[in-house]
């Protein structure tokens, strides 16, 4: 069996498993599942980004292009299903990332880490002083309908369930599926050696700028799932630390799997919920702490813990 | 025989050194022609200067009569000229068969804009195999480039060149860190496996005694100048060839390399 086709039965057997869950969950595990999904699928764009050598912290700046378009969908175009709604957020997350990408694609390492950080703030500093989108203070979100259908009070969770567990699923594959494609090989040739990739035949700054589209696409599909789980949104999506929190997710997981970032943020998500709860001031210390045991045990992510695994029963 | 490559007038100044004096060189299809000279002579930035990596201050290079002068590599690679490299370039977290694939995909994928390029029907899969059976290479198919022996990563370089079918693979130093009692063998292997498809090569060396057996021509240069070119015997008997080139021919490292 092919390694292509082991992950997607991997992430199908995830999905069933997501879906016959969602009855027994109680509605705080529910909405943090969604939030979990929704970082993963910007964490899966650093994969992408990571897999070709660069690491952005900027992906703030899509996730909230995602959740903002996402929110003006339904309210200036009409588009109130929340499968359009998330469409529209991944979308414009995409547009952005094509057009920015025009400067980000000549610039790496450290100058392209700060350059995505530059530009993630000055769309925060746009949003905070645009009256119209609610400043500091942002706007509410929702769905009117889900797949079609007007969801009956209180079963709208399950919509927004569907549609994040739907965006990962589909999402991972189709990650997958490129990372193994001739175009998706280009990525770590790129990361590996670009004088010899261009020897080859191949520009490599359109392989870095379609990588920025896809990242930022990601990114904004995430921030779109955030906005209908959280109904409302804020300049904050675009702070530098939303960005962060990415990145460390993206450390945290590894760039072993397209699962990975999935599985991360769950944990990381569990790991905030917890420490939050018994040590409420100071559970960042729980947090740094966790991510320091990471890079120093298992630095190539918690998914090197699976690889070894396999590595170790062939 | 029609020529392949040409160049004319070719200069190339880097401030007060010049590295390339009106290089004047017209090569024929379908012929393995040496590139020899000591260290700092010119015969990397020659290679340079035709694959695109650096731009002539003057002069123009033309492949099949058309001007490529300025194009970037990946262009020039597209229209059929390769290169290897002295030091390998080569994907260190892919493994030896991805290294293959990386080249035969962008062929596939770009299939319209390589000139006369095909894969001979078969799918790159089946090409990188066949490239890396070629080479002797098949028992480090899914080994990390990283970890693979220097000869092997070399091996591999010319390999990835040759994936891409070029009309014209240009070799520098091919048996550069290769023990000398190993270079006829490596010489035999890489220009069977490059000659099977009748590709035009060029190749810089230092050793006089591969010069002599493989090249039906050569080039010498001295000081950024051809100063012989001609049948091989004939160059290596050129009086000023033997002073200024086989003299001091030292198999030292050139100055002027590719970064790695």
């Amino acid at each position: 069996m092919t390694t292509s086709r082991r992950t997607t039965l991997g992430l199908g057997a995830a999905l069933a498993a997501l879906a016959l869950l969602a009855p027994v969950l109680p509605k705080w595990a529910l909405f943090l599942v969604v939030v979990s999904l929704a970082k993963g699928l910007a964490a899966l764009g650093l994969l992408v980004l990571m897999r070709t050598g660069l690491v952005s912290f900027g992906q703030g700046l899509y996730f909230a292009a995602g959740a903002y378009a996402a929110g003006l969908a339904r309210d200036a175009l009409h588009l109130g299903d929340g499968v359009l709604m998330v469409l529209a957020g991944g979308l414009t997350a995409a547009l952005v990332a094509a057009l920015l990408g025009l400067l980000l694609a000549r610039y790496r390492a450290i100058f392209f880490a700060m350059l995505s950080l530059a530009f993630s703030m000055i769309l925060y500093g746009l949003l905070v002083k645009t009256p119209a989108l609610g400043s500091t203070d942002g706007f509410n979100v929702s769905a009117k309908s889900f797949f079609g259908l007007s969801p009956a009070s209180g079963v709208g969770r399950y919509g927004i369930y569907g549609i994040a567990a739907l965006s990962a699923f589909g999402a991972a594959v189709g990650v997958d599926r490129y990372l193994g494609s001739h175009l998706g090989r280009l990525a770590p040739a790129v990361r590996d050696n670009e004088l010899r990739v261009e020897y080859m035949g191949a520009s490599v700054r359109n392989v870095v700028h379609l990588n920025l589209v896809l990242a930022g696409a990601l990114a904004g599909l995430g921030g779109a799932v955030t906005a209908l789980a959280v109904g409302h949104i804020d300049p904050e999506m675009a702070y530098w630390t939303t960005s962060g929190e990415f990145v460390f997710v993206a450390i945290l997981s590894g760039t072993a799997s397209v699962a990975a970032p999935f599985a991360g943020a769950l944990l990381l998500e569990l790991l905030r919920s917890f420490a939050y709860e018994h040590a409420p001031n100071t559970w960042q210390l729980v947090m740094g702490a966790s991510m320091l045991a990471v890079i120093l045990f298992l630095p190539a992510g918690l998914w090197s813990v699976f690889a070894r695994k396999r590595r170790a029963a062939r | 025989m029609s020529a392949i490559l040409e160049a004319e007038g070719l200069t190339k100044a880097f401030g007060a050194v010049t590295a390339a004096r009106d290089v004047n060189v017209s090569i024929d299809e379908d012929t393995v022609v040496g590139l020899i000279g000591g260290n700092g002579a010119g015969k990397t930035t020659f290679l340079n200067l035709v694959t695109g990596y650096q731009k002539p201050t003057h002069g123009t290079i033309r492949f099949f009569g058309r001007d490529i002068t300025g194009m970037p590599p990946r262009r020039i690679t597209r229209l059929g000229i390769c290169r290897s490299f002295q030091i390998p370039q080569v994907f260190d977290s892919l493994t030896a068969y991805e290294n293959l694939l990386v080249g035969l995909g962008i062929v596939v994928m770009g299939r319209k804009a390589f000139v006369g390029s095909h894969l001979g029907g078969g799918t790159p899969e089946e090409a990188a195999d066949e490239m890396l059976e070629r080479f002797h290479l098949a028992r480090y198919r899914d080994e990390l480039a990283s970890v693979l022996p220097e000869g092997v990563r070399k091996l591999l370089d010319i390999a990835m060149a040759l994936a891409v079918k070029p009309r014209i693979l240009l070799l520098d130093e091919p048996t550069s860190g290769v023990s000398a009692d190993e270079k006829f063998a490596l010489m035999d292997l890489v220009l069977g496996a490059i000659r099977a498809d009748k590709v035009t090569v060029l190749f810089v060396e230092h050793d006089m005694d591969i010069v002599r057996r493989y090249t039906q021509r050569i080039l010498a240069f001295y000081d950024g100048k051809v100063i012989a070119d001609g049948e091989s015997a004939s160059v290596l008997s050129n009086p000023e060839v033997r002073r200024l080139v086989v003299g001091e021919a030292a198999p030292e490292e050139e100055g002027l390399h590719a970064p790695g």
